[in-house]
């Protein structure tokens, strides 16, 4: 049997190793690609503090980016690891309002972000009378990151050893006691982790705000105002064939954020990993 | 601790207590009004409109064309492109997703891995816009040279929706193929087979329920994914008749009208969401009972 099984033992090692190849080189063309049409055409101008038609300045939409992200967090943070404190900490196994809150937060993690995108037009911008604004888009994106700090922030607080608890409460802390001063802060690279990981998907979300934040160029003037964050900024660019150079530009810009703040995300989750071991 | 029986400062603890104990359920809750509140204002806000146009025309229309008299709201060529161009990125980035999984996962060489695995992680955090940029000008004239014609097609959304799911595909795959027992690799070793019949044959079957949560996964990313889709598949509205006709998806037909819909004809975009959202909720099921099964 040994003949017959050898090259397609070769043929099979060749076909994983090809795939790798190729989802390798996809990466790389990619980030080269965009990184060497777009690095030259980062000029000064597109950095300018007022948006004209011609300057295409992408200076107020990075500023509504850095609003949106820290409301968003403002939002989103508390609440997903409070919620991941209740799961780990106070939750009694298979409980059944646990369960519910698993599912759904499971379900929240697989809506397409343009569902969202209409849930937060109808309620917020609507319903609400929030109209397109940086608020609105805020609230929308933190139920978006909701489930992965809440998930992450579960994670986190799992990998404290129990004996820490247990020490505390031998000691005669009480669980909030213990809680706050001895398994967050064993847990906070962790959960720094996941909020990172959401601010980078915040910077890349398009499609959940462009009808809950709007497209205005302008430099925001509160958390009424509409805006457009740096995502949007691009698309709109996109729309407009004669801006290729400047959506070229914005990519740049958007993917070395992106990708580093993914990268810091994943050094501290490392690093983490490696000093609870 | 006995001195401070009756203390305020015991008092106000216990207060402390149970009010971060309520605020800690309270945010646990949120995720639950959520899926509530989207719920309700989805189907509040699209199914009036399903039922207006008439629920079989409206699923099962052909025609597209709210600017008519009388407006005319079929999503068929929209569920289509959906399919269309969903079953397309399968096809892409299926084989591939698993493939690197397997090399990841069983064959690949420690250092290289070490290049990999971040590898998939930047692919996983590029965001959508900037992927549907990558096909605007890369993809899109490739395909169009390729085959001289329009290159705002099936095929050339299928392609760079084939390299956006790759992340989850592998990520997924990656992790269902690790857990399976060493010794179903040891015992196919000690019977004879290779190296690499072992992973195909016996460690991939086993793992067959994770892979297929994570092509299930694949799929819904792939159904909802909407900026990207929209720059490079074209975007009209009909039943397409070849993989180099352009389409329109489920997710497009919602972005492309609505700054200019009103009436009945937004009642009906929003009622594309609910379908969207109906598709969405089936996937979550199957990946659901897939993990039920097995554990």
């Amino acid at each position: 049997m040994k003949p017959i099984k050898k090259p397609l033992g070769h043929f099979l090692a060749l076909i994983t190793k090809a795939a790798a190849a190729t989802t390798f080189l996809v990466m790389a063309f990619l980030i080269l690609y965009i990184l060497i049409n777009g690095l030259p055409h980062l000029t000064p101008s597109l950095f300018e503090f007022k948006y004209t038609t011609k300057n295409v300045s992408m200076f107020p939409a990075l500023v509504s980016t850095i609003i949106m992200t820290a409301l968003s967090l403002i939002i989103a943070v508390p609440l997903g690891a409070f919620a991941g404190i209740y799961l780990v900490e106070y939750a009694k196994k298979g409980n059944r309002t646990v369960k519910v809150v698993r599912v759904t937060a499971e379900a929240l993690s697989g809506i397409p972000s343009i569902v969202y995108g209409l849930f937060g037009m109808m309620f917020f911008v609507t319903y609400l009378k929030w109209g397109n604004s940086i608020l609105a888009g805020a609230f929308t994106l933190s139920i978006m990151v909701l489930p992965l700090i809440m998930r992450t922030t579960e994670e986190a607080l799992k990998s404290v050893p129990d004996s820490y608890r247990e020490g505390s409460f031998g000691l005669g802390a009480g669980r909030l006691h213990t809680i706050f001063k001895v398994v967050l802060p064993s847990a906070v690279p962790g959960i720094l982790a996941g909020v990172i990981l959401s601010i980078g998907r915040i910077i890349g979300e398009t499609a959940a705000l462009i009808y809950t934040a709007g497209t205005v160029t302008e430099m925001p003037q509160n958390v009424f105002s509409s805006a457009r964050t740096l995502s949007v900024h691009m698309w709109a660019l996109t729309g407009e064939s004669l801006h290729k150079n400047e959506s070229y530009a914005a990519g740049v810009v958007l993917l070395i954020l992106v990708v580093g703040i993914n990268s810091f995300s994943a050094f501290i989750a490392k690093k983490f990993i490696k000093e609870g071991k | 601790m006995a001195s401070d029986k009756g203390d305020p400062g015991q008092k106000s603890q216990k207060f402390w207590e149970n009010f971060m104990k309520t605020l800690f359920f309270i945010s646990a809750l949120t995720s639950v009004i959520a899926v509530f509140l989207i719920c309700i204002f989805l189907f509040a806000g699209g199914i009036p409109a399903m039922f207006k146009i008439g629920l079989f025309e409206f699923i099962f229309g052909r025609k597209w064309a709210p600017n008519d008299v009388p407006p005319l709201f079929g999503i068929l060529p929209m569920i289509m492109g959906s399919i269309y161009i969903t079953g397309g990125a399968i096809a892409v980035g299926v084989p591939t997703g698993i493939l690197t999984a397997a090399y990841m996962a069983r064959l690949c060489p420690q250092n290289l891995y070490r290049v990999l695995k971040p590898a998939v992680g930047v692919l996983a955090g590029i965001p959508s816009i900037v992927y549907g940029f990558f096909g605007m000008v890369v993809i899109v004239p490739l395909v169009s040279q390729v085959f001289s014609a329009n290159g705002n097609t099936i095929l050339s959304a299928s392609i760079l929706l084939g390299i956006m799911i790759l992340p989850t595909v592998i990520g997924i795959s990656e992790t269902a193929i690790r857990a399976v027992p060493e010794s179903y690799y040891e015992g196919s070793l000690a019977l004879g087979a290779s190296n690499e019949w072992s992973i195909f044959f016996v460690i991939l079957p086993a793992a067959k329920s994770g892979i297929l949560a994570a092509v299930i996964l694949g799929v819904g990313r792939a159904i909802g994914e909407t900026m990207a889709v929209i720059m490079v598949a074209g975007g009209q509205p009909r039943l397409p008749n070849s993989i180099l006709d352009g389409v329109r998806t489920l997710t497009a037909n919602i972005v492309t009208e609505m700054p200019y819909a009103a009436d009945l004809h937004r009642e009906a975009l929003i009622a594309t969401g609910v379908v969207l959202f109906v598709f969405i909720l089936i996937i979550n099921l199957l990946v659901a009972l897939l993990k039920r099964g097995g554990n």
